[in-house]
């Protein structure tokens, strides 16, 4: 018999019984729809006690490594406080300390905090104004000693919470931030293999995070990076990705034009197409996938095609509110 | 021993194949071979791969006798849009095939993808709304 805690209440679950099982009969309302470990609904976090190996079987490692867990394949072996997956997050208040444009379009934001912003790189968090308009961004960087967050934030023509953040937000104004959010992050297991990340527009950002961590982690197999966009001004970080790759004999930058004039030195085409010409097998290779949802729902079925895993695909779609 | 040669016999085939391990193993080159296969990929458009994975790990527990809620009148229910679709026997024989085929691949011994094969079978007429 264990104690389960959800949300400062207490519920028992006998033995025998599946968290989801003793959640459901205290009343909470957990949602789930097979309880068989397939449909992953039921999927909750721990916030105290390891979830049994069994109930995190199937997950992806990123999920596995935050402590989330299926409530129907879980028989606990300990107490636990759990998290449903709906309640409502955390927000945090950050102080912008940056806001600097990178093109004509994208923004670099940077909001800093008071202590430590714990995330996995390429997570994401969701930015809110005062009034609760709230948007998703990606976090672009890697944990910093200043606790800072860097975001790469296009400005959508008539977008409400994009232009409020590139025409009204000042420098020392605070932001509420949510906890970081998405397993589109970089674990460093298996260092040898293939990483392809393939990003549109600021899809740029949690790829940049990703590099940074695999390089940090002083992954060895190959990285290849893919960034789309319309026109050549629509780039931005080319120089700091150009000089990376001249320094990492095992990193690969391809900027992707797919708009119709494309200088020397640039590929054209829309980036997953030039990715799938450019590598032949995916097979054993890990998948990073951010930006428009149309590139990243083709190119994971593409990738996948190409023999990738399902488990070794990784992505953020931005779908917009 | 007797204890162990009871367990096997009661084993189910879900048990004996690997349970959800094998599962595992199977969905991906399964749903691979599905989405390459000109004559049934149209069946499986669907825009979310996550959610399409799910279903064959749904699909495979059901073919290994696993634990499932599914009752014939759910496989109608789950299949018919795909009837009015068009879906008929050929497209049936074709999943068999990869079914065959996949656990061929994964060395499955022959005598349970017989087993596998029948109950995949069995649901024939439910799948195509007979
Ligand atoms: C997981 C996730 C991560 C994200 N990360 C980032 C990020 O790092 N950087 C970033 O800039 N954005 C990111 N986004 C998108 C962001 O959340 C907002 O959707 C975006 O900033 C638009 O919000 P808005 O309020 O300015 O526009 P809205 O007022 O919501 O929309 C304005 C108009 O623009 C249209 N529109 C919306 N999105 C697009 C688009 N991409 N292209 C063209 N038209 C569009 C809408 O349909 C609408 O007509 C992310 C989204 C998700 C889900
Ligand atoms: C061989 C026997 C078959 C079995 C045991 C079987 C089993 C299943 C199961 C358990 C599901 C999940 C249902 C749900 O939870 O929604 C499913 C869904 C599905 N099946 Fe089958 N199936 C079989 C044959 C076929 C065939 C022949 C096709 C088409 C060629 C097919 C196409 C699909 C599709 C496309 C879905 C997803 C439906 C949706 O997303 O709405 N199946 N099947």
């Amino acid at each position: 018999m264990t104690l389960l805690t959800v949300a400062d209440k207490t519920y028992l679950c006998e033995k025998e019984e599946t968290v989801l099982e003793a959640l459901l009969r205290g009343g909470v309302a957990v949602p789930y729809v097979c309880k068989l470990g397939s449909c992953q609904t039921c999927l909750v976090r721990s916030l105290q006690g390891t979830p049994p190996e069994l109930a995190q079987m199937g997950l992806k490692d990123t999920l596995k490594k935050q402590r989330y867990f299926l409530a129907c394949r879980c028989y606990p072996t300990e107490d636990m406080t759990i998290r449903l997956s709906d309640q409502s997050a955390f927000y945090r208040d950050g102080i912008v300390t940056k806001n600097q444009m990178l093109n004509h379009n994208t923004m670099l934001l940077e909001i800093k905090f008071a202590d430590a912003f714990e995330f996995y790189p390429g997570q994401f968090v969701n930015l809110q104004r005062r009034d609760g308009l709230t948007r998703s961004y990606s976090i672009a960087n890697i944990p910093q000693q200043s606790n800072t967050l860097a975001f790469h934030i296009r400005r959508l023509p008539e977008g409400r919470f994009s232009e409020w953040l590139h025409d009204e937000l000042e420098t020392g104004d605070t932001i509420a931030v949510s906890e970081p959010r998405g397993h589109c992050f970089y674990l460093p297991q298996r260092s040898e293999q293939g990483l392809l990340l393939v990003g549109t527009g600021t899809g740029l950002a949690p790829l940049e995070g990703i590099l940074l961590d695999a390089l940090q982690h002083q992954h060895t197999g190959v990285i290849h990076l893919f960034h789309g966009v319309c026109e050549v001004n629509d780039l931005y970080r080319s120089d700091f990705l150009q000089d990376l790759a001249a320094q990492h004999d095992n990193f690969t930058y391809t900027p992707c034009l797919s708009g119709k004039f494309v200088p020397v030195g640039f590929a054209k085409g829309y980036a997953h197409d030039v990715a799938l010409a450019t590598l032949s097998d995916l097979k054993n290779w890990r998948v990073f996938l951010c930006g428009h949802p149309d590139m990243v729902n083709q190119m994971k079925r593409q990738a996948f095609l190409k023999g990738a895993a399902m488990r070794d695909i990784y992505a953020d779609a931005f779908f917009s509110a | 021993m007797s204890d162990s040669t009871t367990e096997t016999t009661h084993a189910t085939l879900y048990e004996r194949i690997g349970g959800e391990a094998a599962v595992n193993a199977a969905v991906d080159l399964f749903y691979r071979k599905v989405l390459n296969d000109y004559r049934i990929n149209r069946f499986f458009d669907g825009a979310d791969m996550e959610k399409q994975i799910d279903k064959q790990r749904a699909f495979f527990t059901m073919a290994f006798g696993g634990p499932n809620n599914y009752t014939g009148q759910d496989m109608r229910n789950a299949h018919a849009h795909l009837v009015k679709k068009g879906l008929d026997d050929s497209h049936f024989d074709a999943v068999m095939e990869h079914l065959g085929a996949t656990l061929v691949e994964l060395n499955v011994p022959a005598e349970l993808i017989t087993e596998a094969a029948a109950i995949a079978e069995s649901t024939r007429n439910d799948i195509l709304g007979k």
